[in-house]
């Protein structure tokens, strides 16, 4: 192929001469490295303050909805890991539970409480991940490679158990390919026993640090009634004065059982949203305390079923399939074809690490989706900059964006 | 003779369904089977027509005319306590009933309850937008227009926001393909080079799962590589891959084709 001239011809966009006024036009990102994805704003600036803010987003729209409608349901299933591509098991998960919903799969103890357990450690990883970053972005350089370590042991976890670090689709519709591995309880036990520490550890760099202070309080304070009216959920919204976790307002899974608390602050900047992020850490390591008690039940019970038992939308177990020649029929007809939900609509809330995760499916009883809306609370969390920048200065807009946690791959999904 | 494929719908469906196979349907539970959502229904219906209501899967459903969508979610958030508006979108049914089903998927804290909102609109039509209730649905209308069309009105920036400004055509539509139409192919083409580049660059490949096993210059032919701009007109070069290093690996053995058995008998 012949080299052809291209029309990318440079221009400044960054300034805007010849003004009467004294704005000037930023144009931050889409390539910032702050701005955690392919986030462009543009902001309006007097001197160093922000007058009007405007984010642009869509630099990585993928379609995931189109592809959903041309896809059978367990196809769809990798697809969802590229959202929230930092606890994609979350992801799968609340894909999973919809379509659950939908067709009415009991799923058997051992697998909710397997996925209890895969949930929690991914809202640790997203955690940990948004802290190192944050903290990164503010010039806490220690924190970034204290809570990336830290990470990086959950996730060898994780891919001990499914062989994947970062996209896990580790989650089927109806239960959960795989037990858990031998090491999974003692690794785990190991990592659980060391974050308390590892907590303070953070916090003693952070929570005193004059930078890290005047970088947080009082900055980029979102109200109670902004965070409702803009649909904030998880939390940012917590940090605004809603104690509102579906885990323990409309539990699913096996949360009812677990003992956990929901942190929660009336303040709404960004320190508030430090503290709740920190404290959920610490409530996350208690559930998974009580998993682990619960699988061990679960093994002495003698409870060994780890997908559901629903031959018009699951296949049997890989003994079955390889031994008895219907159950080999069916997987062929699912695998094939894919499973037929019955007609109507579901809507599932679950709570992932950033927030209120919804899939939406509407199924006209075919094997593909007739459609299927990702509700991820990013979308929102970038919206609501529009209002919530202007007024602060340039460098708060890093920390603000650090704090709201948006990940582009649920963005634009 | 050519298959006849329906033009208004374009995506993929099932390539066998029994003639006598009749979907079983998710079941509907009449609204009096639950108090909270009972008495939300009824102080809905004392002020705006209710098309039709019941619940599924644990969420009531109202369907109500287009015309109130403004009103019935600010009796919501004001006297009913649903004080968020989750998700708002649209279902393309332009080819079963000629317009789209919108819903706004409502959410009460208080009552923990969530309730979605309904409503058919003819193909062409708007509707009126809530942005004024919810700031949540500047960026979930602009979203909704992007991918079917639908306008909002009233809305202080009805512009596209996942795709490029100036896109055309509506993404989500039944009508519209998953690899993009026509304007798809050349739009980065025309964009960056201009439209006189067109015959040299062609138009861009969205199937990512297309292997041309002419083309030399791009990256199709993956175990099989030739040096870039190779002619394989007729008979392609003989070019065996040899991926293993001299002397082998750690605990790898290499796999020799002249040592190796062929076993003929399946009875074995």
């Amino acid at each position: 192929m012949a080299q052809v001239k291209n029309r990318l011809n440079p221009f400044f966009e960054n300034i805007t001469f010849d003004r009467e006024d004294n704005e000037m036009i930023l144009n931050f990102g889409p390539q910032h490295p702050s701005a955690h994805g392919q986030l462009r704003l543009m902001l309006h600036l007097q001197q160093e303050m922000i007058v009007k803010a405007h984010p642009d987003v869509g630099y990585l729209h993928r379609g995931m909805e189109k592809m959903a409608e041309n896809m059978i349901y367990n196809e769809f299933m990798p697809t969802t890991d590229r959202m929230d591509y930092i606890a994609s098991s979350s992801n799968n998960y609340g894909f999973a539970l919809a379509v659950e919903k939908l067709v009415g799969l009991e799923v058997p103890r051992r697998a909710q409480v397997i996925r209890m357990m895969l949930l929690e450690i991914n809202r640790l990883m997203s955690h940990l991940f948004w802290l190192a970053t944050t903290a990164l972005d503010i010039g806490a350089m220690t924190v970034f490679l204290f809570a990336f370590r830290e990470r990086e042991y959950l996730m060898d976890i994780i891919e001990g158990y499914c062989g994947a670090r970062l996209t896990h689709s580790a989650i089927r519709i109806g239960g959960v390919p795989l037990d858990i591995q031998d090491s999974f309880i003692a690794q785990l036990k190991d990592f659980l026993d060391k974050l308390p520490q590892n907590i303070k550890d953070y916090e003693d760099l952070l929570d005193t640090n004059r930078i890290w202070l005047m970088r947080m309080e009082e900055v980029g304070t979102i109200s109670k009634e902004m965070a409702l009216s803009w649909g904030c959920t998880g939390p940012m919204l917590r940090a605004s004065g809603v104690a509102w976790d579906i885990r323990k307002e409309e539990p699913y899974e096996l949360y009812d059982e677990v003992e956990f608390n929901v942190p929660w602050s009336d303040k709404g900047d960004n320190f508030a949203r430090y503290r709740v992020y920190m404290e959920e850490m610490r409530e996350s390591a208690k559930i998974l305390y009580q998993t682990i008690t619960m699988y061990q039940k679960c093994v002495k019970d003698g409870q060994t079923e780890l997908m559901a038992h629903a031959p018009k939308y699951v296949s049997a177990p890989k003994l079955d399939i390889m031994t008895q020649n219907y159950s080999l029929m069916q997987h062929f007809v699912l695998v094939t074809q894919g499973m037929r939900p019955p007609v109507g609509e579901v809507y599932v809330a679950t709570e992932s690490p950033k927030g209120e995760l919804g899939f939406f499916i509407n199924s006209q009883g075919g094997p593909y989706p007739y459609r299927l809306k990702l509700r991820a609370p990013s979308f929102w969390h970038t919206g609501i900059l529009t209002d919530l920048l202007p007024g602060h200065y340039i460098p708060d807009v890093v920390s603000i964006i650090g704090t709201t946690n948006i990940v582009f791959g649920e963005v634009d999904r | 003779m050519r298959a006849y494929t329906p033009k208004d719908d374009v995506q993929k469906r099932a390539y066998y369904t029994d003639r006598y196979y009749v979907s079983p349907q998710v079941p509907k539970s009449p609204v009096e089977s639950d108090e909270v959502f009972n008495a939300d229904l009824e102080a809905i219906k004392a002020k705006f027509e209710v098309l039709d209501a019941y619940i599924q899967v644990e969420q009531m459903v109202v369907f109500i005319k287009p015309e109130d969508n403004y009103k019935v979610l600010e009796l919501m958030r004001d006297e009913l306590e649903y004080t968020q508006l989750s998700e708002l979108s649209a279902i393309d049914f332009l080819a079963q009933r000629g317009g789209f089903e919108i819903f706004y998927q409502m959410l009460s804290m208080n009552k923990r309850k969530r309730i979605r909102v309904k409503m058919f609109i003819e193909n062409g039509a708007s509707v009126n937008s809530v942005e004024k209730l919810f700031r949540s649905a500047d960026w979930s209308e602009r979203e909704m227009f992007d991918m079917f069309g639908i306008e909002a009105n009233g809305h202080p920036f009805m512009k596209r926001i996942l795709m490029p400004y100036d896109w055309q055509g509506f993404p989500l539509l039944k009508t519209y393909p998953l690899q993009g139409d026509e304007f798809a192919a050349w739009y980065e083409v025309d964009k960056i080079f201009g439209k006189e580049a067109r015959d040299v660059i062609g138009p861009e490949l969205r199937d990512t799962a297309k292997v041309d096993r002419y083309d030399s210059e791009r990256f199709a032919r993956l175990g099989h590589e030739v040096p870039k701009g190779t002619k394989i007109t007729g008979n392609e070069p003989k070019n065996e891959q040899n991926y293993q290093e001299d002397g082998g690996v750690f605990l790898i053995k290499k796999f020799d084709k002249k040592d190796s058995v062929v076993i003929d008998d399946p009875q074995r």
